[in-house]
């Protein structure tokens, strides 16, 4: 059995209080519920505070460019699928500099984990407008306020994500609840992670959040219909909802690809008589 | 008399130029000649002026002649263009039913292709099948090897039936109706078993023959061809394909590829490869193999989408910021690209570092004949790993271990049990970030250290031609076979030259370089680039400057005519 002390790792470098602290301790906790041990996970990480998360447990880790996650993450996954691949990065890393990664990433609908922790605004970078940002945030780069965010659950949705979901870093016991059904996830389960900065941020600050939102799994929400998720990924301002938003079962990236209906890619031999065969058919 | 023949077929996109140009030179080479064929042709689809170019010879050839001795020309435009270059016994085969307004000249030979292939064929779409017969029809060429060569392209049913039909139909018409003499009679001889093929695909040969498991690329010309290659083998070699939104995934795919374990590659072309830069600098930092093709193209920017260049050089060797090992290696010919492929991915994991393969649209899509490739002489070496045991007996891991060599054993993740760390950021040997002084400098040194034993694996300059030489032209990569044909022709013109030429790059084999040129009269720089960027790294490296350049940065390839002018220029 997988213990907590298996997950231990290093000393953090996050402010006190800080929103990362409520999505590592949830992290560690669903891989422990899991009972995966730490040679079995692979987290990916981007830059900005989230990427620094990994070196906080245990794990085999990659930590890669800014909103390179996605790319390193799911080429990892096809090579060796046994691998449990989870992505982290935060708002900035994921939406505004890896974008089009995100996007193609959930039409592909590769079988890893991708955790966002979105705190709406930059941290490593010490405060400026994020993708996220609240219409009318004031940084330093916007002193008229941030201008219109973009809504990651609708895109991913419209972008035809498999399973789409929003935690809240207040509440670990329900995130690492999340953590594990994305984990479950046969496919791309992105869990955009309200994550509060409590240096950069006046505005969503823990108490905000903790007013706002509520959870879905105690609804009679239905997350299989597209159509309402859509309404409810677009709800935002005095009611926020948290849980699985949107779910759908479909065929994986890795599921067609014909290498690997033969096991994992890198235990997979070179035959030089299929070579010495190529090679005849220039002749 | 010496057998140097040259095709060419000129017409639209769309015509078939390139389908019956490859059949030529199959045809060719079945009859045991040697074959050097180059593309030319216009970033579109349909329409323009492309042509197709086939040289044989009885004696190794690895250059393109400017001279033609049989232009198929399937449009006007075609005959417009290179009367100039048709030599004075040459033919020029074309259908006077489309081209009415082909004027006068005493090489002009028409040919009803389009009747022809209606009356044979019942096709006219088959017109340039028959034209292909005809220029075989000309050089007296074996007709059983054509057929066969129809047989293998179209396979034995109907299409195959009709286009022999067709390309008998102007066989026998060209021979019942060319009035001059043709010089050239081709005579099958020797050697019929051959390979041909491009650049390209010796390229897509040697990753698969090194064990390539994964490759992720944006298409983009030149190099795409390498990337469907591998796709089409992808289920039989258990290959991984994948075309993923743009070329930062595809660098970033391959290095998560390589972190999990297997053998990756990508290919691109300068635009291309200006958006992966920051991902060789990543498998620099986090020491992870990596195969990176880089063909160029005529830039900067869009450029000149479908020719060719030598202007990415000192980009290849420097792009990134920050300093970190790489090799970069420019094949020469064909045959060096396969084999150069194969040690890029050795060399990538045995120093754990990013390699380049730089080629060129020139070398990329020629095609060129080669001795089979001879697979037992094929070593695939992963470098220093540690294997289960010895990672259990270990205890902890540390993926960045300061050596010696700077070279730290690889554990793959899952396979080996250890845990894998790695980060983009400066990290200490377990590869956790850091940021104290001492440990950088530490890291920093440890990769560094891993250019001497890179170094050491740089083969010299091959040098060629007389060693009491007056001049020595100075190239890499697609230029080789030019520049020693043109050395020859300069030899034979009582000049005392000969070459040197660089198919590996980097780390620059200084001192070997210094070696092939202690006895230099003059260096003349001959590169497919505008600021003669080899000669700018020679002095850098070694303190010796070329006196003279022959550049050419017009998209189009040298012929050795073109280097033996500019030679002649230089030494005057």
């Amino acid at each position: 059995m997988v213990k907590p002390a298996d997950y231990a790792g290093g000393q953090t470098a996050w402010c006190p209080g800080c929103g990362n602290f409520g999505i590592l301790v949830a992290l560690k906790r669903a891989l422990v519920e899991l009972d995966i041990k730490p040679k079995q996970v692979l987290m990916v990480s981007g830059i900005g505070q989230a990427g620094k998360l990994p070196h906080y447990t245990r794990g085999n880790v990659l930590n890669v460019l800014h909103g390179r996650t996605l790319p390193a993450a799911t080429a990892a996954k096809m090579v060796n699928p046994e691998l449990i691949v989870i992505a982290i990065g935060g708002d900035g890393d994921g939406y505004g500099e890896g974008g089009n990664h995100f996007l193609h990433s959930l039409r592909r609908n590769h079988n890893i984990t991708y955790l966002v922790h979105n705190n709406q605004v930059y941290g490593l970078t010490k405060g400026q407008a994020s993708p996220t940002s609240d219409p009318g945030f004031v940084t330093k780069t916007t002193p008229q306020g941030a201008y219109n965010p973009i809504h990651p659950l609708t895109i991913a949705i419209a972008a035809d994500g498999s399973f789409v979901a929003r935690g809240f870093a207040g509440d670990t016991e329900h995130l690492a609840n999340l953590i594990k059904q994305g984990i479950r996830h046969r496919g791309f389960a992105l869990l955009d992670i309200l994550q509060p900065c409590v240096t950069f941020n006046h505005k969503n600050t823990h108490a905000w959040y903790r007013e706002r939102v509520y959870k879905l799994d105690e609804s009679s929400y239905d997350a299989s219909s597209k159509t309402a998720a859509f309404e409810k990924a677009q709800e935002w301002g005095d009611r926020i909802p948290i849980g699985v938003i949107y779910r759908k079962e479909r065929a994986t990236f890795e599921d067609q690809l014909p290498a690997l209906t033969k096991g994992a890619l890198v235990r997979q031999n070179l035959d030089p008589a299929k070579v010495e065969r190529l090679l005849g058919e220039f002749l | 008399m010496p057998v140097d023949i040259n095709f060419m077929i000129g017409g639209e996109a769309g015509q078939g130029v390139q389908s019956i140009g490859s059949i030529l030179a199959k045809a060719l080479a079945r009859g045991g000649f040697r074959i050097f064929a180059d593309q030319d042709y216009e970033s579109r689809v349909r329409g323009g002026h492309n042509f197709f170019r086939v040289r044989a010879s009885d004696t190794e050839i690895n250059a393109i002649s400017e001279s033609i001795d049989i232009l198929i020309a399937l449009n006007k435009e075609s005959i417009d263009l290179h009367l100039s270059e048709v030599n004075g016994s040459g033919a020029i085969i074309y259908d006077d039913d489309k081209i009415k307004d082909a004027g006068k000249h005493e090489s002009l030979f028409a040919v009803p292709l389009e009747r022809l292939a209606r009356d044979s064929a019942k096709n006219k779409l088959m017109s340039n099948t028959v034209a292909l017969g005809a220029a075989l029809g000309l050089a007296n060429y074996d007709k059983n090897i054509i057929t066969g060569v129809i047989e293998q392209h179209f396979g034995s049913g109907e299409a195959g039936k009709a286009n022999i039909a067709a390309a008998d139909a102007g066989y026998e018409y060209a021979r019942a109706n060319f009035k001059r003499a043709f010089t050239h009679n081709l005579v099958p001889t020797g050697d019929s078993r051959r390979m041909l093929l491009s650049g390209n695909d010796a390229i897509a040969l040697g990753a698969l023959a090194a064990g390539c498991k994964f490759m992720a690329a944006y298409p983009m010309t030149p190099t795409t061809t390498i990337m469907e290659y591998m796709a089409s083998k992808a289920k039989d070699l258990n290959v991984v394909v994948v075309q993923p939104e743009d070329e930062i995934a595809a660098i970033n795919m391959i290095i998560g590829a390589s972190f999990a374990g297997v053998r990756s590659l990508t290919a691109t072309s300068g635009g291309g490869f200006c958006l992966m830069v920051e991902g060789i600098g990543l498998a620099g930092m986090t020491e992870t193999p990596i195969v990176v093709v880089l063909g160029q193209r005529a830039g900067p920017a869009i450029g000149l989408p479908t020719r060719t260049e030598q202007g990415d050089l000192e980009f290849a060797i420097h792009a990134a910021h920050g300093e970190f090992p790489r090799a970069v290696l420019a094949p020469a010919t064909v045959e060096d690209a396969f084999w150069l492929t194969v040690k890029a991915f050795n060399l990538a994991e045995q120093y754990q570092t990013p390699v380049i393969l730089i080629t060129d649209q020139h070398l990329a899509s020629s095609y060129a004949t080669v001795e089979k490739f001879d697979l037992s002489r094929v070593t695939i070496d992963r470098g220093a790993s540690l294997t289960k045991e010895e990672l259990t007996a270990l205890g902890e891991y540390k993926r960045h271990r300061i050596t010696e060599s700077g070279i730290s054993p690889r554990a793959i993740p899952l396979e080996g049990g250890a845990l894998v760390v790695t980060d983009s950021d400066e990290h200490d040997e377990e590869g956790h970030l850091i940021e104290d002084a001492e440990t950088r400098t530490a890291m920093m040194m440890k990769r560094l250290s891993k250019m001497e034993g890179l170094r050491r694996e740089i083969a010299p300059p091959r040098v060629y031609g007389t060693p009491e030489a007056e001049v020595t032209l100075m190239g890499w990569g697609s230029t080789c076979g030019a520049i020693k044909e043109a050395v020859s022709l300069a030899t034979a013109d009582g000049l005392k030259v000969n070459m040197v030429h660089f198919n590996e790059i980097w780390p620059f084999p200084s001192e070997a370089a210094s070696d092939a040129l202690r006895g230099a009269r003059k260096i003349i720089a001959v590169e497919n680039n505008a600021t003669a960027q080899l000669a700018h790294l020679l002095r850098a490296e070694t303190g010796y400057q070329a006196a003279g350049k022959i550049l050419k940065f017009d998209g189009r390839p040298f012929s050795p005519a073109y280097i033996l002018n500019g030679l002649k220029r230089e030494v005057r």
